[in-house]
């Protein structure tokens, strides 16, 4: 109860400090826009009148991967401000403090998402609405679990000029071989290595990619839905309980 | 109020392949009596911030025991944050929010409802002269206006003891006279305070007792009067009209004098206290029929404690 409460507390907070600086919600969506713009027609010739059903789901994760494992920033900026230290002397819930920054980012990302996949539709993207509600579960979900690990790292080097060569290191290879651009298959004419379909499927995101494709597919029983939600949702919880402890943890 | 027996901290750093040991706090001992000013003095990494950062729970000691308001700092460290307020030096808020929501914020995380902390807001921003600025977004605010600020947020939830981390450092001297009123109010509504400083004269001027920290250990612990007087007593300065020779010679035998020196312009005198024994300097030159021209008083400064106590000056650490 308590933690709910303080939860919402912190989640309130966060939101009005988003709500104070609003662009930062729009230079966020910019990157994905530029890839749906010029990016996405050289898809067509291949993929045809399917190409936006395919790549806005990849886009929708790239968004995920990218807009959540950053906002370890924010929190190095907390703790140089003395905001998280100001939090800790009071009985405040530990977990609270992670869960209301977490819920900002899951947040913050829907809206995202909600922009992108409204801005696809004149390309040519066509879904059932229920399918998008379950495609942004797993992005919600994903927002969760990147920000979480976010925070946790942002908590252990403390410092802006190595956190953001250390999530670049991470961030990229899981990027790469989600097959977020083009699909990493061993079917069909544009068939990858097999070396590489099976690095991609050891791939939490690729998985995540996958599902969300069956969805904008209109596939909602591929085996790929389930899987996904099931592998992100474990990790999230993980992810989730570590980052807890982190900030439960002494600050120095 | 507050008590700490042997409390001990230390830090291991690495560096390239060697883990050092820094032993910040080397069992500290302290007893703060309620309703007092508690002054913490200390040269830079003397183990002042890390010895108040246990005591606030920001912190686990390795070893020892204090009691905060009646709670146990390592058994119930929540029950400690409940009753004690923590002002951090570098500042507490964030830029984008105003002052009024951050003290809602702040008041509803110790778990006060909305309506009550809307209201404690609204008498903590009054009470330090905020209601101007209330509305206005923090990062508009001069240093003194946000250290006032601070210092609201540390004691919206009533605390019985506040930890004040060098509450005037880098603030000008109107806003650090104004800081002092604030702080010897917040004592005047019943609250033990407990400050870190470097400057001797805050010391002196506002703290009723002090501690000298130094190398992790408490080097001297009373009134700033006392620790004064345990240096070197008082010292007075008479100017005498070329009597000196005879006053010296009456003097040196008196039992109030510790201590004699002859000087080009008359005799100086270290004393126990000042104030009772110019009458007797006075009344001893006057019935010799010596005449003086001047009589002054002088105190040892914190500094000259700082200095028998640590070996060196605060200013030079």
């Amino acid at each position: 109860m308590k933690l709910l409460r303080d939860t919402w507390l912190i989640f309130q907070r966060q939101i009005l400090l988003v709500l104070r600086n609003p662009a930062w919600i729009l230079i966020g969506i910019f990157q994905p826009f530029l890839f749906l713009v010029l990016f996405g027609p050289l898809l067509k010739p291949i993929f045809g009148e399917n190409a936006y059903n395919l790549f806005v789901p990849g886009l929708l994760i790239q968004l995920g991967l990218f807009g959540s494992m950053f906002v370890g920033f924010g929190l190095i900026a907390e703790l140089r401000a003395g905001v998280i230290e100001r939090s800790r002397v009071t009985p405040v819930s530990r977990v609270a403090l992670l869960l209301g920054r977490s819920l900002r980012d899951v947040v913050t990302l829907l809206v995202q998402a909600t922009i992108l996949v409204v801005m696809s539709i004149p390309f040519g993207l066509a879904a059932r609405l229920g399918d998008i509600l379950l495609a942004f579960l797993l992005v919600g979900l994903i927002a969760l679990l990147l920000s979480a690990i976010s925070y946790a790292l942002a908590l252990i080097v403390r410092n802006e000029d190595a956190f953001a060569p250390l999530t670049n290191t991470l961030i990229m290879p899981v990027w790469l071989l989600a097959g977020i651009f083009l699909p990493i298959t061993s079917q069909g004419p544009y068939a990858a290595p097999g070396w590489l379909e099976a690095l991609s499927d050891w791939n939490p995101f690729s998985w995540a990619v996958k599902g969300t494709r069956a969805l904008f597919a209109g596939d909602p029983g591929n085996p790929a839905v389930w899987k996904s939600l099931v592998i992100i949702g474990a990790l999230t919880v993980v992810a989730t309980l570590w980052a807890g402890r982190l900030f439960a943890r002494s600050v120095r | 109020m507050i008590e700490t027996k042997g409390l001990r901290k230390s830090f291991r750093s690495r560096s390239r392949r060697e883990v050092k040991t820094v032993e910040a706090v080397r069992g500290v001992d302290l007893a703060v009596r309620e309703g007092e000013i508690f002054g913490f003095l200390g040269p830079n990494g003397a183990g002042k911030t890390t010895t108040l950062r246990m005591l606030a729970t920001l912190i686990e000691p390795d070893g020892g025991e204090a009691t905060i308001a009646g709670a146990s700092l390592r058994k119930q460290p929540g029950e400690v944050r409940k009753r004690i307020g923590y002002v951090a030096q570098g500042g507490s808020t964030w830029d984008e929010v105003t002052a009024r929501e951050e003290l809602v914020l702040h008041a509803r995380m110790y778990g006060i409802g909305r309506v009550e902390a809307e209201r404690r807001a609204a008498a903590a921003l009054d009470a330090f002269q905020l209601s101007e600025y209330a509305d206005r977004r923090c990062k508009t605010y001069s240093g003194g206006q946000r250290r006032r600020v601070d210092i609201a947020l540390g004691i919206i939830h009533q605390p019985r003891v506040v930890f004040l981390d060098e509450p005037t450092t880098g603030l000008d001297p109107q806003s650090r006279a104004h800081m002092w009123e604030e702080i010897r109010r917040l004592r005047r509504e019943g609250m033990t305070i407990f400050i870190t400083t470097h400057y001797l004269d805050e010391a002196d001027a506002l703290c009723d007792r002090v501690a000298i920290i130094d190398f992790g250990e408490i080097v001297a612990e009373g009134t700033p009067d006392e620790l004064k007087r345990e240096v070197s007593g008082d010292v007075v300065t008479v100017g005498l009209n070329g009597a000196t020779p005879q006053a010296a010679e009456l003097l040196d035998t008196a039992e109030y004098v510790r201590k004699l020196e002859t000087t080009d312009e008359g005799v100086r005198l270290f004393v126990d206290e000042g104030a009772t024994a110019i009458p007797l300097i006075l009344r001893g030159l006057d019935s010799a029929g010596i005449d003086l021209t001047s009589i002054e008083l002088h105190r040892p400064s914190l500094d000259d404690v700082f200095l028998t106590k640590t070996g060196r000056s605060l200013r030079e650490s």
